[in-house]
């Protein structure tokens, strides 16, 4: 093994993306999608670290904190619309919810 | 105080929408009014404008003023914006002015009618029309002005819609107009797609920059509107029809101010006009040559109807042609200066045959009038004034004018120039002839009113044949019945005497008793010879009696056939000779003869005196003789930059003005002779084809109900099938795509996230390969 780089980084970003990104096509749970999604968004941040930490670059940290508030957001969203189903419905399986299909 | 200009056509913009909303609670005269204070209020801003205009020096007389951008696309914009030159501001004046008088005119008028609101309401809207025509600064705004007066021409031509005549004169106007429209609309077009520009201030200017063939282009499909509009052949047709209209319509729009407008689109064009003289002269000396022919063929049919209306109808027609010639030959201030002139005299001839109609029970025949100045002196003294204004009389209006564009025809140069003048002239003889035929049936010799007509005393004539032949048939059947009657006596006779004699036999052979009864048949058989007897020389009197009296009405029958065919047409002014017929006249006739006419109302007569004060005195506008005098010239030098120069010399201009004036006077003499002396048969002039207007009419209709026809239908399958089918294609591929394209949403959350994924990792691929390569 060599020297530590932020290569290292960013492949393990793009392993966790890719488990995220598969997670997301194949469960129908909403809120193991969500924890899906957090994995993606959390791959991204671990990339943008990394590369901030190799380039030595602040920029890639600021980003980080953007990325965090908007995972946030997104949940919370998310979440009550689950909540919001779960009221209406029995369970809340993603491919039962087709309503809007054109 | 240029900015006055906006009121003009504001005011009369209120004044219909005031009429549109509480045009039934105003009631009847309040409408009539208030429509005649907007028209003359009008007119005061128009007289305000003309002062502030006066008070510019020369060149700066052209001013645009503007109200909003109307249609503003990339470089090319439209504004709404008004074009104030002294072109357009005596435009204005007159439209106005004589509007005021013609609104207050049909006060009087329309008095009465039903829909009353709504006539002021229309007549405010179409001048409102007008004046938008008059004052746009470009092709546009000129159009929606065209289009209004048109629509409104055709409401008021059918105001009285419920005869079918009316409502299809107005639909006939519409449609024969449309054709000249299509002319402008592509005029337009080709201004737009070849100048970019088509406000009049840019064409003019840049007409000697354009291509000849764009110009003569769009001069030409001009011509085409101005045809419809103005009247000119071969799209006159709508004209003579649109007389169906109430009387002071026919006054405003169909002879002083809309059918002007084809007239006024040309001058306000002049620079091309002019480009197109210099470059394809051919062109604008169409243009005459259709002017003057129209003038010449509207004129000769004008010489034989007898309708007071029509004669006036064609008259504008032919008026209409001086104008355009003059376009033609380039003398703009002429065109303009009869435009004026013949709006001052046919407003005043129209309005005063609708005051001769109103008091001859809305009769419209000629030949039933006569001596009328008696009886309607004002109508008669202004309607004179016109006659004598029209017929090219010094020192009235129409002389000056008339001379003016003549002399512009002859001075157009060369023999075009002289054959053009010549046709002009001949046809100032016939408008001097029909104008004086018209004044001497309407207004001079015997009343007539109460005349039979033709018609009707043939009527009466073969009412008193029937009844003669009914007479002469009945007794001859009296007379063989009583022949029968004295027959059938003569025939009992002689068995009464057979029995007689058998009687005396039988009592020669019996005896006795029977001797008795015997003798008692004898004396019966006697009894019944002699009256058998008797009766037979009564009925031999009466059969001689009854034949005596077949005889006298067969006599009677005879005389009274001989009498209708010995029976001649009426001679000159002499009427139909009904002589013993007369009893049997229609009582029709003796309804007419309580009819008593009588003068209008003043608000009637009132404009017909301001309109005869101007026909009298509108020559100082514009005199001939110093150049001081030239007033009109003077004031619309700003506006026309190419007006014609005349080079006659002034010797020239005295012998063609007394030329003028001497077939002016030739037409009055030979009209005099035949309608005043009845001296000529009037059939010598009043042929029948003339009467049926040359039978164009007749063969236009013809084919259009015909062949015509055929060729609409499939100019409207074409429109409904390929045109609407392009536009339906587009729509339906759009709907058909959809229903293709909207299966892809599904609503599966992860189908769409499938999707994200696979476009992103088609977007990488795509940089890899950029970079790569």
């Amino acid at each position: 093994m060599g020297e530590l780089t932020h290569n290292y980084y960013l492949v393990l970003g793009a392993v966790v993306f890719s488990i995220g990104a598969v997670g997301l096509l194949v469960r129908r749970n909403p809120l193991v999608m969500f924890m899906c999604v957090e994995l993606m968004l959390n791959a991204v941040n671990l990339t943008f670290v990394g590369l901030a930490w190799g380039l030595n670059d602040i920029g890639g940290q600021v980003a980080v904190f953007f990325v965090m508030v908007v995972a946030a957001a997104e949940v919370v969203v998310g979440l009550a619309i689950v909540v919001a189903i779960m009221r209406r419905r029995d369970g809340a399986t993603s491919d039962d919810l087709s309503a809007l299909r054109g | 105080m240029i900015d006055f200009v906006y009121l003009v056509p504001l005011l009369p913009l209120l004044g219909f929408t005031t009429l549109v909303l509480f045009g039934h609670r105003l009631g009847e005269s309040a409408a009539g009014w208030l429509a005649t204070a907007a028209i003359g209020g009008s007119f005061l801003s128009a007289v305000l404008t003309f002062f502030g205009l006066r008070s510019l020096e020369g060149e700066e007389r052209v001013v645009t003023k503007t109200l909003f951008e109307w249609v503003p696309v990339g470089d090319f914009s439209v504004d709404v914006a008004f074009l104030v030159d002294p072109l357009s501001v005596a435009m204005i004046l007159f439209v106005t002015g004589i509007g005021t008088l013609i609104h207050l005119y049909s006060i009087g008028y329309m008095h009465g009618d039903e829909n009353y609101s709504k006539f002021f309401l229309y007549l405010n809207l179409f001048t409102f029309s007008m004046l938008m025509l008059v004052l746009g600064n470009n092709l546009l705004l000129t159009f929606l002005g065209w289009e209004g007066v048109g629509a409104c021409s055709y409401f008021l031509i059918s105001f009285w819609f419920t005869d079918e005549a009316n409502a299809s004169a107005g639909k006939k106007a519409f449609v024969t107009n449309r054709v000249g429209d299509w002319g402008f609309m592509v005029a337009t077009f080709l201004a737009f797609a070849t100048v970019g520009s088509i406000d009049y201030l840019t064409l003019n200017g840049t007409a000697s920059q354009m291509s000849t063939p764009v110009v003569t282009g769009i001069v030409l499909l001009l011509f085409v509107g101005a045809m419809g509009k103005s009247a000119q052949f071969p799209l006159y047709l709508w004209l003579p029809d649109a007389m169906a209209g109430p009387t002071p319509v026919s006054a405003l729009i169909h002879a002083a101010t809309m059918v002007t407008s084809g007239v006024y689109l040309l001058t306000r064009v002049n620079g091309l006009l002019y480009e197109v003289t210099e470059r394809a002269g051919w062109a604008t000396n169409l243009i005459a040559w259709v002017g003057v022919g129209t003038a010449l063929f509207a004129a000769t049919i004008a010489v034989a109807q007898n309708d007071i209306k029509k004669v006036l109808a064609y008259s504008t027609v032919s008026q209409l042609g001086y104008m355009i010639l003059a376009v033609g030959v380039g003398a703009y201030v002429a065109a303009i200066f009869h435009m004026v002139m013949h709006a001052f005299f046919k407003a005043l001839l129209f309005l005063g045959s609708g005051s001769v109609i109103h008091g001859m029970d809305n009769d419209q025949d000629m030949r039933r009038y006569g001596g009328l100045q008696k009886l309607m002196p004002i109508t008669a003294g202004t309607f004179i004034i016109g006659w004598l204004a029209i017929a090219g009389v010094p020192p009235f209006a129409g002389f000056w004018s008339k001379d003016e564009i003549l002399l512009g025809a002859w001075d157009s140069g060369g023999l075009n120039g002289k054959a053009l003048w010549l046709v002009g002239l001949i046809t100032a003889l016939l408008t001097a002839f029909y104008m004086s035929r018209q004044v001497f049936m309407t207004f001079f010799g015997r009343y007539r009113y109460n005349d039979p007509d033709a018609s009707e005393v043939d009527e009466a004539w073969s009412a008193y044949l029937a009844d003669a032949e009914a007479t002469s048939v009945s007794a001859s059947a009296a007379a063989a019945e009583t022949a029968q009657a004295h027959t059938d006596a003569i025939a009992a006779h002689a068995e009464a005497s057979e029995a007689f004699s058998t009687a005396k036999i039988d009592a020669a052979t019996v005896s006795g008793d029977d001797e008795e009864s015997a003798k008692k048949a004898i004396e019966a058989a006697d009894r019944a010879l002699t009256s058998s007897a008797e009766a037979e020389v009564e009925t031999k009197e009466s059969s001689e009696a009854a034949s005596a009296a077949a005889t006298t009405a067969s006599v009677a029958l005879g005389d009274a056939q001989a009498a209708e065919s010995a029976r001649s047409g009426p001679a000159l002014g002499e009427p139909d000779d009904a002589g013993e017929a007369a009893s049997f006249l229609p009582e029709a006739v003796a309804a007419r003869a309580e009819h008593h006419p009588h003068e209008s109302p003043w608000h009637m007569t009132a404009p017909l005196v301001v309109l005869a004060g101007l026909s009298i005195v509108g020559g100082i506008l514009n005199l001939p003789f110093t150049k001081g005098l030239h007033f009109l010239e003077q004031w619309l030098e700003p506006a026309l930059a190419h007006e014609h120069v005349v080079n006659a010399s002034a010797a020239t201009k005295w012998i063609l003005a007394f030329v003028a004036i001497a077939a002016g006077a030739v037409g009055i003499l030979v009209a005099a002779q035949t309608y005043l002396q009845h001296r000529r048969d009037p059939a010598l002039v009043e042929r029948p084809i003339l009467a049926d207007a040359w039978g164009y009419d007749r063969v236009v209709s013809a084919f259009m109900g015909g062949p015509g026809t055929k060729l609409f239908d499939a100019i409207a399958w074409f429109d409904a099938t390929i045109i609407d089918g392009m536009v339906n294609g587009v729509a339906t591929t759009v709907r058909d795509g959809g229903s293709v394209v909207r299966r892809l949403q599904s609503g599966f959350v992860r189908s769409y996230a499938l999707g994200i994924s696979l476009g992103s990792v088609a977007l990488l691929v795509w940089f890899f390969v950029r970079t790569a390569a």
